[in-house]
């Protein structure tokens, strides 16, 4: 029975922990951590959702790998090791692209060898992966990095709605079919300035200053519940103690 | 081969490329480092120290070992490896010879290994092939000359972007947008000033 209820409780925390990239530690939104791919490829959805598949990959392997490799490391070269592992899966992927995706390959351009300082994924390894097993490094990896591809793929579709009016397909990834979606239906936005250099950091910061509206909301109405409680429990205990002074006088 | 290709290579670098605003690369500490002007003028300068060092280094290594031998896939590799060594190279000297120096720099040394602005810029050096447009030595000198603008860039907007940062510290603005989603709004008008700045050269 306990064994039972010991196994649902680790499965409880394994789904929390593949899913807390997406809101509570959403590298971009919460972390800030990966700016500089966040703000440069994601101009479009299609490369950033290429970016985020880079990284998923990326981060999934080395994360197994640090595991594995986490007792014969000395202390004192663990992060070049580490910087060394992550550059190995950089070169693969690398690789990778630029044979089968070579328009996405073009279009990221140093961004993708850029991936080994990134720092998500260092800090992955230095915070989970370093400590703890390999299937749950796994889990922490790939679901901390689909949050950083949701995050991405946010600001992708924002940026390439209201910059250019539409959204393409088929243009960067590898698909059968392509064309564009809505072509001509968000003309009325068509704002080209979010398309290029300066888009990407306004969409990141209005985004953050939504996130983070609700985000107070949130705490202040929390703040004040926890304040009603306290009362609550005040006006409790003097009702208590009316009454004990009344029994005691009544005796 | 003349002055103005070493000039046009610092202004194109410096200004119209801009390394932070233009490029996307350092914006951690563009963002982490910025609060006050005495912490972004140490981190610039510890940028520019080692991101000159750097360039020099990989270039030599990529012309004449890694090309040589035939191994240019594991650039990636060797560059990181070469930028992490050089770091605690450079941090070690400084130590041992100006106190004063280690004691403004030393923090932010740890920190630039990570900086995707150093490696970028080596790997746009090599992206750029400067050796076959200006000859391998030449190449060097374009090279360094370029990543010199890059840092200087970085310096330029770091220095600027902390200034205002400082401004709008005691700015009343709405709470949801104290601190960074303001300071990315900032960052977004100042790279719309810079790209006034194409064409020049």
């Amino acid at each position: 029975m306990s064994a039972a209820i010991k196994q649902k409780k680790q499965e409880m925390s394994r789904l929390a922990n593949l899913t807390k990239g997406f809101v509570k530690e959403n590298p971009i939104f919460v972390s800030l951590l990966g700016m500089c791919p966040a703000l440069a490829v994601t101009s479009t959805l299609e490369t950033s959702i290429g970016m985020g598949l880079l990284v998923v990959f990326v981060l999934t392997l080395s994360n197994i790998v640090v595991s594995l490799v986490k007792n014969f490391i000395p202390a004192e070269i663990k992060i070049p090791s580490y910087i060394v592992i992550i550059a190995t899966f950089v070169t693969i992927v690398r690789l990778l692209t630029e044979a089968f995706a070579p328009a996405l390959f073009e279009s990221l351009g140093i961004f993708i060898p850029l991936i080994v300082v990134n720092c998500l994924i260092l800090g992955r390894a230095e915070a989970f992966a370093s400590k703890n097993n390999v299937l749950d490094s796994t889990i922490d990896g790939f679901g901390m990095a689909l949050g950083f591809m949701a995050a991405l793929m946010l600001i992708g579709l924002t940026r390439e709605v209201f910059g250019s009016g539409g959204i393409g397909y088929g243009i960067y990834l590898p698909l059968p079919i392509e064309g564009v979606i809505f072509a001509n239906e968000f003309y009325i936005f068509n704002m080209g300035v979010l398309a290029g250099p300066a888009g990407g950091f306004m969409v990141i910061g209005v985004w953050l200053a939504i996130f983070n509206h609700f985000r107070l909301k949130k705490e202040a109405k929390k703040e004040a519940e926890r304040l009603a409680m306290i009362e609550e429990k005040k006006r409790l205990a003097a009702e208590r103690k009316k009454q004990k002074a009344l029994e005691s006088a009544g005796a | 081969m003349s002055v103005a290709v070493f000039f046009t290579a610092i202004i194109s670098s410096m200004l119209i490329n801009n390394i932070v605003l233009l490029r996307f690369l350092g914006v951690c500490p563009f963002l982490g480092v910025s609060r006050r002007t005495e912490s972004a003028l140490g981190m610039s300068l510890a940028v520019m120290f080692v991101m000159v060092i750097a360039s020099f280094v990989t270039y030599l290594l990529y012309y004449f070992v890694l090309a040589e031998l035939g191994i240019t896939f594991i650039s990636t590799i060797a560059f990181i490896l070469i930028i992490a060594s050089l770091v605690q190279l450079v941090e070690m000297f400084i130590k041992r010879f100006s106190k004063k120096l280690y004691k403004s720099l030393g923090i932010y040394l740890p920190l630039i290994t990570t900086n995707c602005a150093i490696l970028g810029i080596v790997e746009l050096n090599i992206a750029a092939n400067y050796a076959t447009d200006f000859g391998l030595w030449s190449g060097l000198g374009v090279a360094v000359t370029s990543a010199f603008g890059a840092a200087l860039g970085f310096a330029l907007v770091m220095i600027a972007f902390s200034a205002i940062r400082e401004r709008l510290d005691g700015y009343p603005l709405p709470e949801s947008w104290k601190g960074v989603p303001v300071s990315l709004v900032v960052a977004s008008i100042m790279a719309l000033a810079f790209l006034g700045l194409g064409g020049i050269v």
